[in-house]
């Protein structure tokens, strides 16, 4: 290996460990987005979670909601906050997608910006789209 | 012996508590922005220190090692790559090396046969590689699916890597098939040093520190994603603000994710003074990237000192006479 090959692969490698930092330099970056509660979300303001709790925990908590539905037929959730939710993603005004009424807004907003490609719309149609 | 490996587990266990528990007393912007700074920073310096000192050191013998017949008559069939005499032999051997650990390959065990011959044998020893490969190939995934907390809008080869990862679809979050592969293989290199009496004897805490500090970034980060949850949404604000070089610390990051945080920025600072080098070593061994053409090319060793020398045919000029008349022959009578 003479000397100009290893410096050579050093500043490559150099290079690539600095990429996070160079790339977002070239690129255009997104901010991060601000879910935003729109219509009923806005008014009712207590959630099935506190804020924090919900936007770790809201997967296992559908997780949990579809087997509660699919298998004990159980549909109606009473969140610690006393109040009664209908396990449901997208159907009536007391679902998920009832209260929060613009998926786009409040879902994608956030799973395009982290990159997460939940697999609920291969089964579930967001109600908006059917009108 | 047990304190070889007690006392690394013992620091791994520390170092997480103290960013833990740092990080609940309102430490977050030391360990969120400025260690993993400083991190990035040794990282990078001790890494480029690293390899000039050892581009700088001389090399003063031909050594590859060779696992093939070397080039010689034209009838006998040479083998290319496991014996190169071209720069593209020793290409594709370094190729080979650094992507499917050919010489791991060939690691073999010796012991004592359990008959009453009691010869010492060597048998052929597959697993260290497997596991090896498995190791590294889940590492290189899993450092690559972090990309997309560095990017926005995330590339689509990352997505893609993401998808790939995680195409058995189990669970909620999905299950990545990395974050078993990784996990599973640590525990087997560990497990080899530790129930291996041969392999204990010869570990060092140098040894462990590495397996348990990997160790413990996969469980954290196993834990954060499968289990505990975190708010991905705000991690990714604040790892977006250190790659923007405008760091920020949203609220309602749990403790888990500044522990996760800690380990991975010691072990970018510890690599550069440990035995991970070898992420740099493996090009840079004599005995792998140099072609074994001795027999056809002249090497002098650089550190030949540079001394006046005295040929024969100096000599003789010198002594013909007296070589003549003692009756001594020479190559030129005048």
């Amino acid at each position: 290996m003479t000397k100009n090959m290893i410096m050579g692969g050093l500043a490559v490698f150099v290079l690539a460990v600095l990429s996070p930092f160079w790339f977002n330099m070239v690129t255009t970056t997104q901010a991060a987005p601000e879910p935003e509660l729109l219509g009923n979300a806005k008014k009712a303001t207590k959630c099935v979670l506190d804020k924090y709790d919900m936007r770790a925990n809201h997967m296992s908590l559908l997780d949990e909601w579809r087997d509660a539905v699919v298998r004990d037929a159980d549909r109606i959730y009473v969140a610690a906050n006393g109040k009664s939710f209908n396990m449901s993603l997208s159907t009536g005004e007391n679902s998920c997608l009832g209260c929060h009424e613009d998926k786009a807004k409040f879902c994608d907003s956030c799973h395009n910006y982290t990159s997460v490609n939940p697999y609920c719309w291969e089964c579930h149609t967001n109600p908006k789209e059917i009108e | 012996m047990t304190q070889k490996y007690l006392i690394p587990l013992a620091a791994v266990f520390l170092l997480f508590l103290v960013a833990y528990t740092g990080a609940g007393a309102g430490l977050g912007w030391f360990f969120g922005i400025v260690f993993p700074y400083l991190a990035i920073i040794a990282f990078l310096v001790g890494f480029v220190i690293k390899v000039m000192g050892w581009a700088a050191s001389a090399v003063p013998f031909r050594i590859p090692t060779t696992c093939g017949q070397q080039k010689s008559l034209d009838w006998i069939q040479q083998n290319r790559i496991d014996n190169p005499d071209t720069t593209l032999g020793v290409f594709v051997r370094m190729l080979l090396e650094i992507f499917t650990f050919r010489s791991l390959f060939r690691n073999t065990k010796a012991a004592f046969n359990r008959n009453a011959s009691n010869r010492i044998t060597y048998s052929w020893e597959i697993f260290l590689w497997v596991a090896a490969l498995a190791f590294h190939y889940a590492f290189l995934v899993v450092l690559l699916r972090h990309f997309r907390f560095f990017t926005s809008p995330v590339p689509g080869v990352v997505q893609f890597l993401e998808a790939l990862d995680g195409i058995v679809q189990v669970g909620l979050p999905g299950l990545f098939l990395s974050g078993v592969v990784l996990p599973a293989a640590v525990l087997f290199l560990l497990a080899r040093r530790l129930f291996d009496a041969k392999l204990r004897y010869i570990s060092q805490a140098s040894d462990y520190f590495p397996l348990f500090l990997i160790l413990g970034i996969a469980a954290t980060g196993i834990s954060m994603r499968y289990f505990t949850k975190v708010d991905v949404t705000g991690i990714k604000e604040m790892t977006m603000g250190l790659v923007t070089l405008s760091p920020t610390i949203p609220d309602g990051i749990g403790g888990l994710f500044y522990g996760h945080l800690f380990l991975v920025s010691i072990l970018f600072a510890y690599f550069p003074a440990s035995k991970l080098m070898h992420l740099g070593g493996v090009f840079l061994s004599p005995t792998r990237n140099m072609a074994n053409n001795t027999r056809a090319k002249r090497h002098v060793n650089p550190w030949n000192y540079d001394v006046p020398i005295h040929t024969y045919q100096d000599y003789e000029d010198h002594f013909r006479d007296k070589m003549i008349e003692a009756g001594l022959p020479v190559d030129k009578k005048e």
